[in-house]
């Protein structure tokens, strides 16, 4: 088993756990019945410690070590949530999840900010009762102060043994090896947390060596430990080798008897163990004597003694608590796998099969047109029948990469958490339509721009308590995060029940910035979209958060960048609503084809309102105007002949493409309609990224490139085309 | 006996490297000639299905679709400033991979005629004129010497670099809607 790779697994394993530990500990303060909750937390952290230990990562294990102490306290209930504990415990997670991201970037020891700062952590673990140095390890000054043996108490009763020490029984299973359980790393971790005084291999297992095994591992180990841990922490050790090894561990100072009920269950002849115990230090010869006395004086009685009512009957009832709890595990375990009924496939596969589907739409676009020509109707149904197929796999395929954005919203609650205690803000954060599901590849690029509206929308949107009272409002703002699918987009709202946008101070502000002039008159809706315009933020304060006007401009173009777009809509002391409506996925659109000259065009079809002809009176009027009236309406167009000097006459017939974006209509005028299209989106490379009007291209049925249209920026830069060529006549 | 064996083999083995390093596909813009070398070309295709993107300076001269991958194509000779030439019978594209920060890029090269692979020695390079080529400096990996005639061996990774392309497209794009 290579090793990288496991510790891969423990990174992405790791960075899941303290995930879902961020989502109980959020939700933990809202619970009636914590002790789930709480155990969940408590699982999650201590499985990150154990397979921390395993790769000896020690400074997450002597961390993580602090967090679990207070969990169990907590656990047990001698130690009350508050939510001071949990924003300790939620930056012990950061703490965590800084550790883990340090060692995947192959630190080996860690830096002395990381250090310092889980030292901070520690002590305020400590401060809070956690007994957290008495058994972590690398704490050396502790180990001193452990509590002198008690003498007494061993001399006093004779058949305890007298030593201090743990005794450890292990025989690795003989599949240890191949699951990747090296011995050696389960005893160097059993050292981390006290000391191995005594260890004795067993080599008996190993058969002779014609019959060995090379991949199996024979070896027993008789430990001798010395450590102030209790016994739940010293079994944790082993939890991985559990079920496939045996192991047995004996406090210090166990009645003999438990000694000999130890030696019966190992597997080795008893008097060979009774000499290993004496020789590994846990038993003296003396005791060992005494144990076999009583051993035997046991047996006697055993078998003149009946078995009492009282014996059956406390029997019955362990077996009963023992169903239930048995039942109880099986339960839990159920519930997991319901929720990991899913496949864990690498994100690289999944674009490769997008990518090959995506050639196969390409091909069967050209079978298809192959088929035309050849005019054989028998041909023509089967392709049809083939592109059909073709498509639904396609549509399959893509669901494949579709994520739920329930995750991304989740990862607000932190924030919103976060902002508003450091405002002295009150927020509720409310998250609807969290299964709706759009492709990966966007929610990983959506997070961002979300981030700035949420955190704009707590810092600028919601009052301060005392503001919103005196408003007579209720003292806590509300933070909405919805999603919802709508005709092929997905739109994601971010609205708060603040005070809503301030149309005066934005005027002013735009004013004083220069992007409108004081005698311009604009609609209020005109007005709000002036936030974002590059360079422009209202905070009269600047605070950390938002307000370096680097804000809402930089959001609208991130997002636009993915073929989404923004608007928002306020109500003055109501709030404000910013949606963002985003395409579905980024890989395959459906689109327009259509043709100027020899060059072909894809509008996306989700943009295209209609199609009407540029009939003889139209083209008439506007020789020199380019708009039209459509049924009443003035339609302003764009003739792509000559914007992109496609050259050629332009027939007789020519057709206007009626597109609509953001709430404005234009008119693309072109040769000829070629019909839907489906559209991969091939990204056109560096050399192009300049080229406005152009979001892409993609590959022809007939295998000619043709060049997706990126309306909004075509009409922009057609605009500002006629602005500068109009500033310049005048 | 051994020693002069190793010897020669180990010559031979020199000479062989050589040779590979020496291999130049040469090819034509109007009448002068070109080298590229081997090695950093990946196919030639014939000319056709060239796809124009709008706006572009002349020596973009568009996309094509080479296997399912959209591929940039430039225009060699307008690249060095000259002018396109008619498309003809013998008119290639030539698909070169570059090396750049962001790794290897495919970029197709419109040349008027593909002529043969020919091996260079090293012996036989000169390095450029400081002027006189009419093509930058910094283009010019070496002039070949072939039957007595000059060769002008290009440095492809500067020619066809990713980033002046986009930069020469951004200042030609900008100085058009200015």
């Amino acid at each position: 088993m290579d090793l990288d790779s496991a510790l891969l697994t423990y990174i992405a394993e790791g960075r899941e756990l303290l995930e879902e530990m961020e989502d109980i500990l959020l939700r933990l303060e809202h619970e009636e019945d914590k002790q789930e909750s709480l155990n969940a937390i408590f699982r999650a952290a201590h499985t990150i410690k154990g397979s921390a230990g395993l790769f000896g990562l020690d400074d997450i294990v002597a961390f993580t070590h602090g967090v679990e102490s207070l969990l169990d306290q907590m656990r047990e209930g001698t130690m009350v949530l508050k939510p001071t504990i949990t924003t300790l415990l939620l930056s012990s997670r950061d703490h965590i999840s800084d550790l883990i991201d340090y060692v995947e970037a192959g630190g080996n020891k860690i830096t002395d900010t990381l250090r310092e700062k889980g030292d901070e952590l520690t002590q305020q673990l400590n401060d809070l009762g956690v007994g957290v140095n008495q058994t972590a390890p690398e704490t050396g000054v502790q180990k001193g102060l452990a509590p002198a043996p008690t003498e007494t108490v061993s001399r006093v009763s004779g058949s305890h043994a007298e030593s201090d020490n743990w005794h450890i029984s292990l025989r690795f299973g003989p599949s240890s090896l191949c699951d990747g359980m090296d011995p050696l790393s389960f005893l160097r971790y059993l050292g981390t947390l006290g000391e191995i005084v005594n260890i004795k291999t067993l080599d008996d297992g190993i058969p002779p060596a014609e019959d060995m095994d090379s991949e199996a591992c024979y070896l027993g180990f008789e430990v001798n430990f010395k450590s102030n841990a209790d016994k739940q922490t010293i079994e944790n050790v082993f939890d991985f080798i559990r079920e496939e090894s045996l192991v047995r561990i004996l406090p210090p100072r166990s009645e003999l008897a438990d000694y000999i009920a130890h030696i019966h269950e190992l597997p080795e002849e008893d008097m060979r163990l009774g000499e290993i115990l004496v020789r590994s230090g846990s038993l003296t010869q003396l005791e060992l004597d005494e144990a076999l006395r009583q051993q035997s004086a046991l047996q006697a009685q055993e078998t003149s003694l009946p078995l009492g009512n009282i014996v059956v009957e406390s029997g019955m009832t362990t077996q009963t608590v023992l169903d239930a709890a048995v039942a109880k595990q099986s339960q839990v375990r159920e519930g997991k796998s319901k929720e990991a009924q899913s496949v864990r496939v690498d994100a690289e596969k999944l674009d490769e099969l997008i990518n090959l589907v995506g050639e196969l739409v390409i091909a069967g676009a050209g079978s298809a047109l192959n088929a035309m020509t050849t005019g054989n109707n028998v041909l023509i149904e089967s392709v049809s029948i083939l592109n059909g197929l073709v498509e639904e796999v396609r549509d399959s395929a893509l669901r494949l990469r579709m994520v739920q954005i329930g995750a991304t919203f989740n990862r607000f609650q932190r924030v919103v958490r976060d902002v508003s205690q450091e405002l002295g803000k009150e927020i509720d954060l409310i998250i609807t339509g969290a299964e709706t599901e759009l492709d990966k590849t966007v929610i990983e690029k959506i997070g961002d721009p979300l981030m700035h509206l949420v955190r704009n929308s707590i810092d600028h949107g919601i009052e301060s308590p005392d503001l919103r009272q005196a408003q007579g409002k209720t003292s806590s703002g509300t933070l909405r995060l919805n999603a919802y699918h709508d005709s092929g987009s997905i739109v994601i709202e971010v609205s708060d029940d603040g005070a809503g946008l301030n149309r005066d101070r934005i005027q002013q502000k735009a004013i004083e910035k220069e992007l409108i002039t004081a005698e311009q008159q604009l609609e209020d809706q005109e007005i709000y979209n002036l936030i974002f315009e590059p360079g422009f933020s209202t905070a009269d304060a600047v605070t950390n958060l938002s307000g370096r006007g680097v804000g809402m401009d930089v959001v609208k173009r991130n997002i636009e960048a993915l073929r989404g777009s923004v608007e928002l809509t306020s109500v003055p002391g109501k709030g404000t609503t910013f949606r963002v409506r985003m395409p579905l996925t980024l890989a395959i659109i459906d689109g327009f084809l259509v043709g100027v000259d020899k060059s072909s065009f894809v509008v996306p079809l989700d943009m295209v309102l209609e199609c009407v002809e540029l009939n003889q009176t139209n083209r008439e009027d506007s020789v020199d105007r380019n708009y039209i009236n459509l049924r009443g309406e003035v339609l302003p167009f764009i003739r792509l002949r000559e914007l992109y000097m496609a050259g050629g006459v332009a027939p007789r017939r020519e057709n206007v493409v009626v597109v609509q974006y953001g709430g404005n209509k234009a008119g693309l005028v072109v040769d000829h309609l070629l019909g839907e299209f489906q559209t991969v989106i091939k990204p056109l490379g560096n050399i192009f990224r300049h080229v406005k009007g152009v979001s892409g291209s993609t590959i022809l049925g007939n295998g000619a490139v043709a060049l997706i249209l990126d309306v909004p920026g075509l009409v922009q830069e057609v605009a500002s085309m006629e602005m500068r060529a109009m500033n310049s006549a005048a | 006996m051994n020693l002069p064996v190793t010897a020669n083999s180990s010559a031979n083995g020199i000479e062989n490297e050589e040779d590979e390093e020496g291999q130049y596909l040469t090819f034509f813009l109007g009448k002068e000639m070109f080298a590229i070398g081997i090695l950093n070309i990946k196919e030639i295709l014939e000319h056709g299905q060239l796809t124009t993107v709008p706006m572009m300076p002349d020596f973009i001269s568009g996309v094509i679709n080479l296997r399912g991958a959209v591929v940039p194509v430039v225009g060699l000779a307008a690249r060095f400033g000259g002018k396109q030439s008619e498309i003809t019978k013998r008119t290639c594209i030539v698909i070169i991979e570059v090396t750049n920060d962001e790794g290897k890029q495919d970029i197709g090269v419109v040349v008027d005629a593909v002529s043969e692979v020919m091996e260079i020695p090293a012996s036989e390079i000169e390095p450029a004129p400081g002027f006189g080529a009419k093509i930058r400096a910094d283009f010019i990996q070496g002039m070949g010497k072939v039957n007595d005639k000059f060769v002008i061996i290009l440095n492809v990774d500067k020619v066809l670099s990713t980033d002046e392309l986009s930069i020469v497209s951004e200042a030609f794009i900008q100085g058009k809607s200015e």
